[in-house]
């Protein structure tokens, strides 16, 4: 891979970009993460960024959290990590723990508690179609449908431990399945 | 107080190396994990999670919440480092070799085998998301339009949840 072809952004840059994509991502910080990155910046050229991303859902941990890790590490070593991580995270952090400050003061206010409840079965609808959109690719995959109905018993009606979860089924799936592409 | 910021920190940690497929992917674990510790019953954990949806930033809030509710200030600042760090630190590692298997059969196996696990366990926070936040047709009507809200529609999910936040606000899911 090319190095990229501007000059490595300074610390500041990268805390000061990161820290705009994360207090404006609401409902998913990939989309800003993104446009700053690739049409904004051009630190990375489209097909960089889909690589380093690949690489950063390959990996565990919050996925554009090692995103901000890989391309601020990737310009200015580990001082450069953690300024881009640092801004990715300190006004959400300071943003939620207000709310939950609140919450915490506030939770047994009638009002407030209906409004919490609304909040959170929305909440909950939006995972449950983030979810039917991840399967939907699944759909004429029997193994794959068995794997991920095997996953869904063992963390949501058995109440499994995750570990023993992934121990058993991801080899499992690894040995069952033939990689698609 | 110190040794309740210290197990945020231990279990935390853990959790960042088993999150694999992302945060969402974890929920059924941290669920699990804040239930036995006695942090967050399931109800508060769907009402904190909600909370960390109508923030801005990645969707890994929750684990901040979490911290705040168990041992204020520090708490939510040891759970949070806890949870980023370990996986940092695996990223950066792994960023400089990415190259050099990225291509390599045993990594598409690895992947093409832990999707579908990801679907199961994103399923699963689903269903218990539902189950703690959901008391009656109100409230299932509203989790069932924001989930169709997002799959059908070009809205923002910020406004999906306003819109639960706005109807239950008023009173009417009860």
């Amino acid at each position: 891979m090319t190095p990229p072809p501007v000059d490595p952004p300074r610390l500041s840059s990268l805390f000061a970009n990161f820290a705009a994509v994360g207090l404006l991502g609401f409902g998913g910080v990939l989309p800003f993460a993104r446009r700053m990155i690739v049409e904004r910046r051009r630190w990375l050229s489209a097909a960089e960024f889909t690589d380093l991303l690949a690489l950063c859902q390959f990996l565990p941990g919050p996925n554009v959290v090692n995103l901000s890790v890989a391309l601020g590490g990737r310009f200015r070593g580990p001082a450069g990590a953690l300024a881009a991580v640092s801004g990715l995270l300190g006004g959400p952090v300071a943003v939620v723990i207000v709310l939950g400050a609140v919450y915490g003061r506030y939770a047994s206010v009638p009002w407030v508690a209906h409004m919490l409840g609304g909040l959170a079965a929305a909440a909950s609808g939006l995972v449950l179609a983030t979810a039917l959109r991840i399967a939907a690719p699944l759909r004429r995959r029997p193994v794959a449908i068995g794997v991920a109905v095997a996953a869904l018993a063992g963390v949501a009606v058995l109440r499994l431990p995750l570990l023993l979860v992934l121990l058993v089924l991801a080899p499992a799936a690894m040995l069952l399945q033939r990689p698609s592409a | 107080m110190i040794a309740a910021v210290a197990t945020l920190a231990v279990v935390f940690a853990y959790l960042s190396l088993l999150a694999v497929g992302g945060a969402n992917a974890l929920l059924p674990e941290l669920q699990r994990q804040a239930a036995s510790f006695g942090w967050v019953d399931p109800r508060q954990f769907a009402d904190l999670f909600a909370l960390a949806q109508a923030a801005p930033g990645p969707n890994m809030l929750i684990v901040t919440l979490i911290g705040w509710r168990v041992a204020g200030l520090a708490g939510a600042l040891a759970a949070t480092a806890a949870f980023v760090l370990p996986a940092a630190l695996l990223t950066y590692t792994v960023a400089g070799l990415w190259q050099r298997f990225r291509e390599a059969p045993w990594r598409k196996r690895v992947q093409a085998g832990l999707t579908p696990v990801t679907v199961g366990l994103v399923m699963g926070a689903a269903v218990l998301l539902c189950r703690a936040s959901i008391h009656g047709p109100g409230t299932a009507l509203v989790a069932l339009a924001a989930a169709a809200g997002l799959l059908a529609t070009r809205l923002h999910p910020l406004w999906l949840l306003g819109l639960g936040a706005a109807l239950g606000a008023g009173g009417i899911l009860q």
